[in-house]
């Protein structure tokens, strides 16, 4: 019977959009509840490719694999129970983790969605847990009555709940896949390091790349804008000699979009000030200033302030964007710095926008 | 370096005397914000909270309570000033 069969509710309807990809099956297991495949723990050409996609935010919408249970290795009755979302990425980064050990995954219908952001949404939670626990027959699979989840799924799920409404026990693993083995091998001692979440520089450059490329159609449409201004502009005699300055418009712009984006994550804790608004405004200063001041170009007072407002202004927004990637902000510190820094960005790009209109206009005047 | 974000803004509410000193707490938090001393947890970094709601979710003595939900600018700013803060209702992140 097809999970389908089963259970035809509307809960489970509203995922038939997604396509799921393959999984790389090496075998079967057979138990109760009959055949559970058992996968490779190595990626293929296509896992890399697939994450560079992801990553680049190319179908990620739609990168996931079938919920129900696998296997790694040769798991019994005994074996460990992991939980993974059905983020294809989630579920490729953990098995790879798993070389060599004898172990069930069960991959819960997360709508595609990584662990940390699903259990935020609720998708991967509680009801869906236990769901998938009926369907997959896990009781007859295993005897132990243990799941091990991962700590990042713990917004979603209510691990005493889950114990009275299914009788399984939950326990919270390592939030890092990388750190399951030691874990396992310790008899699933998780150490303090193997709880807390970091936000390194790997890290943020890895998700940043995200940021650029949600930013890219803007980019994209802006830069068009800017350049086919440049050539109108180019062509009246009257602003000839505006030219460099008109020049510096898309450059100064896509400057400014990888300053809030790339830059910022990268250099984020050496930026001043704990709003992400602020440390990609002064980032985009800096580097507005040194592109302009490396242009050679002489400009007016004016000039160069309206350039540098909507750069920052420009950096300084697409940072505030990236409290959402990043592993440390709330939703009422986020609230309190959208409430303070989108007005002051909103003036900021309005008067450089002005600023450089009127310096046009008047040439032509 | 250590990060840090925007501080005396988080909305967990902890009740001491509904503690029965499980430790569940300290298990799901990402962010180190309670210890367990002398046999009931304790709040030792409050503004490292980033109101997930693990720690709410998972105390099943009712001892805590946040306003949980995600620190997305693009999350509050597609959700508009009334209403709750859902992602994924625009922008197209996660």
């Amino acid at each position: 019977m097809s999970e389908k069969d089963k259970c035809s509710c509307s809960y489970f309807a509203a995922n038939d959009d997604i396509k799921y990809r393959p999984i790389p099956v090496v075998g079967d297991i057979a138990t109760e509840t009959g055949n559970v495949n058992v996968v490779s723990a190595k990626w293929s050409f296509n896992d890399y490719i697939g994450e560079i996609k992801v990553r680049l935010d190319i179908d990620r919408m739609n990168y996931a694999v079938k919920p129900g249970i696998y296997a790694i290795g040769k798991p019994g009755s005994q074996s460990p129970v992991l939980v993974s979302a059905n983020y294809k990425l989630s579920f490729d980064i953990l098995r790879r983790e798993l070389e060599g050990l004898n172990v069930w995954i069960l991959v819960i219908d997360s709508k595609g969605v990584n662990v940390w952001c699903a259990a935020g949404k609720g998708t991967f939670g509680t009801e869906e847990l236990v769901q998938r626990i009926k369907i997959a027959g896990l009781e007859k699979i295993v005897s132990t009555k243990k799941l091990i989840i991962p700590q990042l799924g713990a917004p979603g799920i209510s691990a005493h709940m889950v114990q009275k409404l299914c009788g399984f026990q939950v326990i919270y693993g390592p939030v890092r896949a990388s750190d399951i083995k030691e874990y396992l091998n310790a008899g699933m001692k998780v150490t303090p390091e193997m709880r807390r979440v970091y936000f390194g520089v790997i890290d943020r450059l890895t998700v940043s790349w995200l940021e650029l490329a949600l930013a890219a159609r803007t980019a994209i449409v802006g830069t068009l804008f800017l350049v086919g201004l440049v050539i109108f502009t180019t062509r009246i005699p009257a602003l000839v000699e505006l030219k460099g300055e008109i020049r510096l418009l898309p450059v100064l712009f896509l400057v400014s979009i990888l300053s809030g984006t790339v830059f910022n994550a990268v250099l984020l804790p050496y930026l001043p000030g704990r709003a992400f608004s602020l440390k990609g405004g002064v980032l985009g200063l800096l580097v507005c200033t040194g592109i302009i001041y490396t242009s050679g170009q002489h400009l007016a007072m004016t000039t160069w302030l309206s350039l540098i407002l909507m750069g920052s202004g420009i950096s300084a927004f697409l940072a505030l964007n990236f409290t959402g990637a990043s592993t440390y902000t709330s939703l009422s510190g986020v609230k309190k710095e959208i409430r303070y820094s989108i007005p002051v960005i909103v003036v900021m790009v309005s008067c450089g926008i002005l600023l450089e209109i009127t310096h046009i206009v008047r040439r032509l005047l | 370096m250590k990060l840090r974000y925007l501080p005396g803004v988080v909305t967990l509410q902890y009740d001491v005397s509904k503690c029965k000193g499980c430790g569940r707490c300290i298990e799901v938090c990402p962010h180190k914000v309670f210890s367990l001393e002398n046999g009931r947890a304790n709040i030792v970094d409050k503004d490292a909270c980033i109101e997930c709601g693990a720690c709410m979710k998972n105390c099943q003595f009712g001892a805590i309570k946040v306003d949980a939900g995600v620190g997305c600018a693009a999350a509050i700013l597609a959700s508009g000033k009334k209403g709750e803060v859902v992602c994924g209702s625009g922008g197209g992140c996660c």
